[in-house]
């Protein structure tokens, strides 16, 4: 029970750290606090269903398709809304909120409801881990979630658009000064963001259903893991989604899977009293925040 | 510019010269220029008062919601003119939903008294909810707003509290349709002229430094959360009138309350009338309203609706509909010989 309980905290804690890279990397890079998140997310689980079930794309396709489709509907969201209003923090949310709402409504309004909408699994079968059993599909959540992480981690360190992201996050003037084209950059950043939550939704909502209610939930847990972790801060995001995917994770086997939600909440509110900054976030970060 | 036999004219525009010094002050020396400035406040206060004796029923039923949710977003407006953007001002609503019918169900207090009750009610408990977050600024304040009506939600859900997702039945409407309406459409009125009068004042500047610079503000020696705090008590309790009011309109409370309709709607309204002025977010909810009443046919997308014109006027008209009539009102324009 409780060996099972670590293990599903974990893969919980994945799932969290998977949904919230996104969300993190175009929050650091481009400063914009992207709420069309869950959308995007939600987005990415339909287009791949219409692809494979009602033209009948191979799944795999299917997937590479609907994540492009997705980093590029990000990428266009930027460029056509969101530059427009560059610095003018309320409006982008607000903006973003709104693009995320008319995604999820669309398709709720389409008629996207139900048992049905589930994607197939990657691998089927399931796993004894010591007395546990964990299907397949949920270790490969955790192995897809270190792999992208630490591909992250090389592509912001050693490649040229990935330190130019750095850069512009970092300071902005210089990094044009060197040539870089900091709307470019911040334009693939939120196309790289999108394309993550695709990534995430392709591993994740193998295990339930697509719904639209989902993506606000992805939206909240992204926010939640950020704040706590010092929003921009991609080691923030690491320990703080394994903080709140356990106690999630607890609070699901203690009090029921009802009350996770407010976990979340908690967390922040929690984080903001002892420390407003989140778990590591930097000087710089408080300014902006309180 | 046009052209009229051969002479080029070009179009001037000027400020009405009883305008002095800043944008609302204004040198009056003749009847003419108060009949200037009261004519559009007669008219919103006649007009909205004349209005329900020429509708039929549905027509007061939609002007009622109009009025709640101009209401409401006249609250959000509010508060984005202290620098909190708020995503949840369903929180309001719903808050206020529940205490009115709770207190009715359980104690059968008549709605007379459960409204002000709410009202009051709702807004201390939203300012003790949103205590711990009035440090945040822009995004995180927005990102705590967005999560507390969808958390309440789950807690009726989980804990089938209130009723839980059945919600509570059979409350008492009020007295009657006209009361219902001329109670909401005052309220507008009253809060309407309240809040502009309000950001006037010395408090209200306060409160708009407190949006344009709340460290410098901080700095001066005033307690930016204090006045924060009382913002959010003077929003909440609106939102939560709005909520209380509408649980015996509609003899009704449940989930609902808490829905994203309430939250977004009253951004849109003031993102498409202009926000600041109050005016503008209150022609935004009519406007709004208006439209997805005749859109009614088309069904559930009216949330869709909201956002589409939300994007659109953000991105394309950001000063909303209510600055640039403003601004029209303000100017003579006139044609004048483009000297060569």
């Amino acid at each position: 029970m409780f060996q099972g309980m670590l293990i599903y905290g974990l893969i919980n804690s994945v799932i969290l750290a998977l949904v919230t890279l996104g969300f993190n990397l175009t929050f650091g890079i481009s400063g914009v606090a992207n709420f069309a998140h869950g959308g995007l997310y939600i987005l990415a689980g339909y287009t791949i269903w219409i692809l494979f079930n009602l033209l009948k794309i191979p799944y795999l396709v299917a997937v590479v398709l609907s994540i492009l489709l997705t980093a590029f509907i990000g990428g266009l969201m930027y460029r056509f809304i969101l530059l427009r209003l560059r610095g003018l923090t309320n409006s982008e949310v607000i903006a973003s909120l709104a693009v995320g709402v008319i995604i999820l409504e669309m398709f709720r309004f389409a008629g996207f409801i139900g048992f049905e909408y589930t994607l197939p699994v990657f691998i089927s079968g399931s796993v004894p881990i010591g007395e546990t059993l964990v299907d397949a599909q949920r270790l490969f959540i955790v192995g897809i979630g270190m792999a992208l992480a630490i591909f992250l981690w090389i592509f912001t360190h050693h490649t040229k658009t990935g330190l130019a992201f750095r850069g512009i996050a970092q300071e902005e003037r210089t990094a044009l000064v060197l040539g870089i084209n900091s709307d470019k950059m911040a334009t693939l950043s939120m196309a790289f963001g999108a394309g993550l939550a695709a990534i995430a939704a392709v591993v994740i909502l193998p295990l339930g259903i697509i719904a639209g209610e989902g993506g606000y939930t992805v939206l909240l847990n992204a926010v939640a893991v950020c704040i706590v972790g010092g929003l921009g801060s991609p080691g923030g995001v690491v320990v703080a989604s394994f903080i709140i995917g356990y106690a999630q994770t607890f609070t699901a086997t203690y009090l029921g899977s009802h009350w996770t939600m407010i976990v979340s909440l908690l967390a922040i509110i929690l984080i903001l009293v002892i420390k407003p900054s989140g778990l590591y976030g930097k000087q710089k970060e408080i300014e902006e925040k309180v | 510019m046009k052209t009229d036999a051969g002479t080029k004219y070009r179009k001037e525009r000027i400020d009405r010269g009883i305008k002095a010094r800043a944008e609302d002050i204004f040198a009056l020396s003749s009847l003419q220029e108060m009949l200037y400035l009261l004519a559009p406040r007669a008219i919103l206060v006649l007009g909205l008062l004349i209005l329900p004796l020429y509708l039929g029923m549905y027509g007061k039923k939609v002007l009622i919601n109009t009025a709640i949710f101009a209401l409401l977003a006249m609250s959000w407006d509010f508060l984005f003119s202290v620098g909190m953007v708020s995503l949840g001002q369903a929180l309001f609503f719903g808050v206020g939903a529940y205490i009115a019918g709770i207190l009715h169900d359980s104690l059968k207090w008549s709605p007379l008294l459960t409204i002000p009750i709410a009202t009051l009610g709702g807004g201390v408990i939203c300012s003790v909810l949103l205590a711990p977050i009035l440090r945040l600024r822009g995004v995180y304040f927005a990102m705590v707003t967005l999560a507390l009506p969808l958390m309440f939600v789950r807690i009726i859900e989980a804990t089938r509290i209130f009723g839980g997702t059945e919600g509570i039945h059979g409350l008492t409407s009020l007295p009657s349709v006209w009361f219902e309406l001329y109670l909401s459409l005052a309220m507008v009125i009253a809060v309407l002229f309240f809040f502009r009068r309000l950001i006037n004042t010395d408090y209200g500047l306060v409160l708009s430094g407190i949006r344009d610079n709340d460290q410098s503000v901080l700095r001066s020696g005033i307690n930016i959360y204090w006045y924060k705090m009382q913002a959010v008590f003077m929003a909440s309790a609106i939102g939560a009138f709005a909520g209380a009011f509408m649980t015996h309109a509609y003899m009704f409370v449940g989930m609902p309350a808490f829905e994203l309709d309430y939250s977004i709607l009253p951004i849109a309204a003031g993102v498409v009338g202009g926000t600041g002025t109050f005016a503008g977010s209150m022609l935004g909810a009519f406007i709004l309203v208006t439209l997805s009443e005749i859109l009614r046919g088309v069904g559930g997308v009216r949330i869709v609706f909201y956002s589409v014109l939300l994007v659109i006027f953000i991105v394309v008209v950001p000063e909303g509909i209510f600055h640039y009539l403003q601004r029209k009102y303000h100017q003579f324009e006139r044609w004048v010989k483009v000297e060569e």
